[in-house]
């Protein structure tokens, strides 16, 4: 059993802030396939198509037929601890700053036996349930838990090293006019968010939904325009220090393509709005959330982008607005490498149409806003890369990974 | 008694042990170890370097070059030349190939040679380039390197035999008094059991003095017909049997023995031999539990008795089981590939009555085991050779 952490203390503005450092990094190609299931929080091994065994680490060719058909495959997670120990002396700088680290080796129920980071309550000779997670270096690991839930689970101080959990971090949303700002705002509050920063552009100027943000303990209402270069590096000369998560909920959603629109006008302001607007934030937060990857409980963790899921394929109602939702997710890669350094996370959400007056005219189904708010806090406690909130994100994907020309064709109605 | 179906070594011998002494750190390249070994070689046997016609090669530390690269650099015409990448299982792999080589004429004179240096940062870029599973799925999980491999290997071996770390100390601290009698060992204080249990834990259930030290250092001896050195009028040592193995038990879900158990029956078969008939035996150390898995696997006790035997007996120089005898690499250190020859070379000084202040007396009879490449979860590779001395 672990005991709670605590909430940190005040940060005393004159000691050194201690700088990011990164878990061994190289993998080979094939152990890439870890990291796809580890970016969307699914357990999967390779299984030789041939014979039926799993296998692990990652391999070329099957160890028990020479089969070269070894798909990545969801697996069963369970297995149970053989050995653990203690690495009190590591070679590596990561690891040394943080020993004692404790690791094992499971033996898989489905047959493989894998090297594991370890939860604290797991025990020799018990059972584990396994996942994939993505370290500090954006790589995917092994990472046993006890099956079932234990007593402050998610406080396991090698566990968070994985995840980036709200608990006790300060968290800017940075548009609260929409009602998924609103939302998240809530939920990252009931996640234990020490403080969320909400961005509101012109606060003067009445808002519906004001009254969930206006005067509630820890939810502090701050002038952001995310379009507005200015805007977005005075609050950061404010308040950049204390962003530990930082959740990009700007949104500007018209519908049409290209040819029944005259001239760039529309088009501008979507780029304005959702790409230069990232573009703002990220110069404005990210080196100083960058820097602060190591700073302790309530370390710089996470970046969240909430994007349609027509960046992945454009759909030609809102073809010039999935076009910008194309540029983000583009620029949320480059964003993603250069916060690896301080191995603050990505997370992207991808959603369908949104239950809000832009999609007014679609049909359903359509995601809620609190779907949108519950699976940011979700997948930050998961520690996750991508994510595809409600049925029709969850449908374009599948579709794109069987046929993006199909997928391409049939959303041209 | 069963014969062996494999080809005897009739006339194959060894000669010419050397040990370039270690250095904890060396600023010089594997390159230069590599060179004052074959520097070594051509003066104990008082040959010309032109004299060797087979150059065999291990080394974790020289960059990109191989043994054909070497050939050039030390000036060595070969027509027969390996490189064997088999960390601590290269020595007995060396000495099978080159064997095999001057039965079948081949070559006449084989130098079998490991080599490494040490620089300030050289172990810990060995840890994280050692191999492909070990880069993806154990070195980004503590990197704790093999300490903590050894560890979940050693942990299960304890727990499921009853092994205490006093039973696993009793190794150290015998193979300590050892080497306080070579000049060459890196250690030279005295270790008690107290001491070794009161050591700092590095990976439990490893602490201190279950971890060899990394140093610079080379190995090195010469393969050839009994004829060729007889002309040479170099005394040497007969080769009467070897085994190897790799990737042994793979379906044990843990290491708790080495390919030795599979191979064992041939290694006493093929020499004639039993194992109460060795006079000394020098097995693979880089952790002594493995040492004690080793005196079950090579047949003197059973399996699960390992513990038991090193009560019973007197592991060093003077006692009735002599055993790593110049301090094996937990107390001489671990020169890198070279660590695989440690235990081959000092055997074959001691039945060639060579050892100076580390000799047993009347040593005729010689084990000398290799293990090596934890590629993931177990050490992969293993190997034994019998030799014998011209006393016997």
């Amino acid at each position: 059993m672990i005991d709670p952490i605590e909430p940190p203390k005040r940060k005393n503005p004159l000691l050194r802030t201690r700088l990011p450092t990164a878990p061994p990094r190289p993998r080979s190609r094939r152990s890439h396939g870890f990291t796809r299931a580890a970016a969307e929080g699914r357990f999967m091994l390779q299984r030789c198509e041939a014979c039926g065994s799993f296998a692990y680490p990652a391999r070329e060719a099957c160890p028990s037929c020479l089969s070269a058909d070894l798909a990545f495959v969801d697996a069963p997670r369970r297995g149970v601890l053989l050995a653990e120990t203690t690495a009190r002396v590591p070679s590596d700088v990561y690891f040394r700053e943080r020993a004692p680290w404790r690791i094992g080796l499971v033996k898989m129920d489905c047959g493989p036996t894998i090297v594991a980071h370890l939860h604290a309550d797991c025990s020799e000779g018990a059972a584990i349930s396994m996942s994939l997670q993505l370290d500090k270096s954006g790589q995917a690991v092994a990472f046993a838990r006890p099956e079932g839930e234990t007593p402050n689970m998610a406080d396991d101080r090698q566990w968070r090293e994985m995840t980036a959990d709200p608990k006790f971090r300060r968290v800017l949303v940075t548009n609260g006019r929409t009602v998924v700002g609103q939302e998240a705002v809530a939920a990252l509050k009931a996640a234990g968010a020490k403080t969320v920063f909400v961005g509101v552009a012109e606060p003067w100027r009445p808002f519906a939904g004001e009254k969930l943000l206006r005067g509630q303990d820890g939810i502090e209402i701050v002038a952001l325009d995310a379009a507005d270069e200015k805007s977005a590096a005075d609050l950061a000369a404010d308040i950049g220090g204390k962003v530990d998560i930082l959740v990009n909920t700007t949104e500007h959603v018209r519908p049409g393509g290209l040819l029944d629109r005259r001239g760039t006008s529309i088009a501008r302001d979507e780029i304005d709005q959702a790409y230069l607007g990232f573009i703002n934030l990220a110069q404005a937060f990210g080196p100083a959330m960058r820097m602060r990857g190591a700073d302790g409980i309530n370390n710089s963790v996470a970046w969240v982008n909430i994007l349609s899921v027509y960046a992945l394929a454009n759909w030609p109602a809102f073809g010039s607005y999935s076009a910008s939702q194309a540029a983000c997710l583009s620029l949320s890669h480059c964003l993603r490498s250069e916060l690896r350094p301080g191995g603050v996370k990505v997370m992207n959400l991808f959603t369908g149409p949104v239950d809000t007056e832009w999609f007014q005219t679609v049909p359903p189904p359509k995601v809620a806003p609190r779907a949108i708010a519950q699976a940011i806090v979700s997948g930050l406690r998961s520690g996750l890369e991508d994510m595809y909130v409600g049925d029709v994100a969850e449908e374009i994907r599948q579709r794109l990974a069987a046929n993006p020309k199909a997928l391409e064709r049939e959303l041209d109605r | 008694m069963t014969t062996s179906l494999r080809t005897p070594y009739d006339s194959v011998v060894m000669a010419a042990p050397v040990t370039v002494p270690y250095a904890r750190y060396s600023i010089e390249s594997a390159q230069w170890w590599i060179g004052r070994a074959l520097a070594g070689l051509v003066a104990q046997a008082g040959i010309k370097a032109s004299d060797i016609d087979g150059l065999c090669v291990s080394s974790f530390t020289m960059g990109t070059d191989s043994g054909v690269g070497l050939t050039q650099h030390f000036g060595l015409c070969v027509r027969w030349l390996d490189t064997i990448p088999l960390g601590g299982a290269s020595a007995i792999a060396a000495l099978r190939k080159a064997a095999r080589a001057v039965q079948a004429r081949d070559a006449d004179i084989v130098a079998c040679v490991a080599g490494d240096t040490n620089h300030v940062d050289s172990f810990r870029l060995t840890l994280e380039n050692f191999s492909r599973f070990n880069q993806d799925a154990v070195y980004p999980y503590g990197a704790g390197g093999a300490n903590s491999s050894f560890a979940l290997i050693a942990r299960n071996y304890m727990r499921t035999f009853g092994v205490t770390r006093e039973d696993v100390g009793r190794i150290a601290v015998a193979q300590r008094a050892n080497a306080l009698r070579n000049p060459h060992a890196l250690m030279k204080a005295p270790l008690t059991i107290e001491q070794y249990l009161a050591a700092r834990p590095i990976s439990d259930p490893i602490h201190l003095f279950d971890c060899v030290m990394p140093c610079a250092g080379a190995e090195a001896f010469l393969v050839m017909r009994d004829e060729t050195a007889k002309s040479l009028g170099l005394p040497a040592a007969r080769l009467l049997s070897t085994i190897e193995r790799h990737n042994a038990f793979a379906d044990d879900p843990m290491q708790v023995r080495g390919g030795w158990a599979m191979d064992v029956g041939e290694l006493y078969t093929m020499a004639g031999v039993g194992p109460d008939d060795l006079d000394i035996v020098q097995t693979y150390d880089d952790y002594p539990v493995i040492t004690m898995m080793q005196f079950e696997d090579l047949g003197f006790c059973a399996k699960g008795e390992g513990a038991a035997f090193v009560r019973a007996h007197d592991l060093t120089i003077n006692g009735d089981f002599p055993h790593n005898t110049s301090g094996g690499q937990l107390s001489a250190g671990q020169a890198g590939a070279a660590g695989a020859y440690l235990g081959l070379v000092e055997g074959l000084r001691q039945v060639l009555g060579t050892a100076g202040p580390t000799q047993v007396k009347n040593a005729s009879l010689g084990l000398a085991s290799g293990f090596g490449m934890i590629n993931y979860d177990r050490g992969l590779a293993s190997g034994a050779a019998i030799f014998a001395g011209p006393s016997r």
